[in-house]
């Protein structure tokens, strides 16, 4: 089946550092990629530049059989098409939760608010945010305003979903509420492309898993094979940074182990 | 005793001057604040621009007025400039050129401030959302600018409402000065000048208060 996406031998440097160094993917329809890799690897960069949040230095992007790489102010419209989350609570502050999920469908899409509305609260609803409609983002908690950013992103039908990071600036016991959600998006089909550093989320949702390091994708695989028997020195490495990781893999050390790594 | 100070107040058309007095001085305040903010949305927009020059003097502007106390600029322009250039500048004139200087710089600032303040990610956000640059300028980016101005913009417009009262210094007759001639005139009542002062206080405070009081709610209403 032809990809959705295909990022081919991109490359982006910041200040003479190259921090995307020769970068090739490709995400089918419904697939769920996930990017997993230590700070600096260049994968919250790899997913801005697919949405031309970053200009790319070399190489090219295709979205379906539209080069999107070199659209320049047109951007916009390829953007109505790929839905992006940030780590950063992003909700408008300005603004009631169901005017941030209006926002991007009435005025960018053009559809009729009505529609829109009914869809809004259907979808706030599934995710357990159905009295929060009325409510100004900075009365929510953080793990439900990651919720609302979802849902705002959903609210655009987009063929492709970016998540970056979403759950890094939650409080712990806010993480799980939110990745339910994406795995419930996972179910229902929706190609996503995720950056995150919950490994266990990681192997739940993804089909297809990518370790990259110092701009480069150093290895990738099926999250089964790829959590238990990594190929490469270096993600080998990356997991063992992770308590629950090493935890599978021999015995509970009975001194107790670091909580978090 | 005291009873006779206070009746000063009321004495003939004391009041009414005081008043008038007042008048002036919100006259000069009023339109100062005007011209700054139409000046200093400028200045602020210059402050960011690319060009290093015009930077550099918008920078240079900003701390002259920061270091130089407003009273000295006041005798430059209506004292200096007169002889110097034979500007015949009355005190009010006078008054509103210096104040303008001053607020066009500290608007400016506050508007250079406000419009770097929103976080990187809430364009990003919305631009995420396929809106195209104007849609986000004119629905999340000129909101928020807005809301975190307004209050430190009506700060600003009560502090130059309070600097004002410098500018019997150099002969207009606002509020002070009136409160002044009317002590002198009543110099037999030794209460007369607390209780004038006191006047010209709370007329000040009936002014600013209001105007602190909305700036304070609008900051709360507005706290993200």
């Amino acid at each position: 089946m032809e990809p959705i996406l295909r990022v081919k031998e991109i490359y982006k440097g910041f200040d003479g550092n190259g921090v995307l160094q020769g970068v090739s993917l490709d995400i089918r329809e419904g697939e769920v990629v996930v990017i997993i890799g230590p700070s600096g690897c260049g994968k919250s960069t790899l997913l801005r530049c697919i949405n031309g949040l970053e200009k790319i230095d070399r190489g090219e992007i295709w979205l379906r059989d539209q080069r999107i790489s070199d659209l320049g102010k047109d951007m916009y419209r390829v953007r109505q098409r790929i839905g992006m989350v940030f780590q950063s609570y992003d909700l408008f502050p300005h603004m009631k939760v169901m005017d941030n999920l209006l926002l991007g469908p009435v005025k960018a899409l053009k559809k009729p608010r009505e529609e829109v509305e009914a869809e809004a609260v259907e979808m706030l609803r599934r995710v357990g945010l159905a009295d929060k409609a009325q409510a100004l983002p900075r009365t929510l908690s953080g793990g439900q305003k990651q919720r609302v950013a979802l849902v705002r992103a959903m609210l655009m039908h987009p063929e492709l979903l970016l998540l970056d990071e979403i759950t890094a600036a939650l409080d712990p016991e806010m993480v799980s509420e939110v990745l339910n959600v994406v795995i419930d998006l996972a179910e229902q089909g929706m190609t996503m492309a995720i950056v995150t550093h919950e490994m266990r989320f990681a192997e739940a949702v993804a089909d297809r898993v990518l370790f990259m390091e110092q701009g480069v994708i150093a290895e990738e695989g099926v999250p089964e094979e790829f959590f238990r028997e990594p190929r490469t020195e270096r993600a080998r490495r990356f997991l063992q940074s992770f308590t629950y990781a090493s935890a599978r893999k021999r015995p509970r050390d009975p001194a107790g182990m670091p909580e978090d790594a | 005793m005291q009873d006779l100070g206070i009746s000063v107040l009321f004495r003939g058309v004391n009041f009414q001057r005081l008043l008038l007095g007042l008048w002036v001085t919100l006259r000069i305040a009023l339109i100062t604040i005007g011209i700054s903010i139409v000046l200093g949305l400028l200045f602020g927009i210059v402050m960011m621009s690319r060009s290093r020059a015009a930077r550099s003097v918008c920078r240079v502007w900003l701390e002259i007025v920061r270091f130089m106390p407003q009273l000295v600029l006041l005798y430059l322009v209506y004292f200096g400039f007169a002889r110097l250039f034979g500007w015949n500048l009355d005190g009010e004139a006078s008054a509103v050129l210096v104040f303008s200087f001053w607020g066009t710089a500290e608007m400016g600032d506050l508007f250079r401030g406000a419009l770097t303040s929103i976080p990187r990610h809430q364009r990003e956000s919305a631009a995420a959302l396929g809106l195209t640059r104007a849609q986000i300028n004119r629905y999340i980016l000129l909101p928020q600018t807005v809301r975190r101005l307004l209050p430190q913009v009506i700060n600003l417009s009560t502090r130059i409402i309070k600097t004002t009262a410098l500018v019997k210094m150099i002969n207009v007759t606002e509020v002070l000065k009136v409160g002044q001639q009317i002590i002198g005139q009543f110099y037999r009542e030794p209460s007369a000048a607390f209780w004038v002062y006191a006047a010209v206080f709370l007329l000040y405070f009936l002014i600013c208060w209001p105007i602190s009081l909305l700036a304070g709610s609008l900051e709360r209403r507005y706290h993200e």
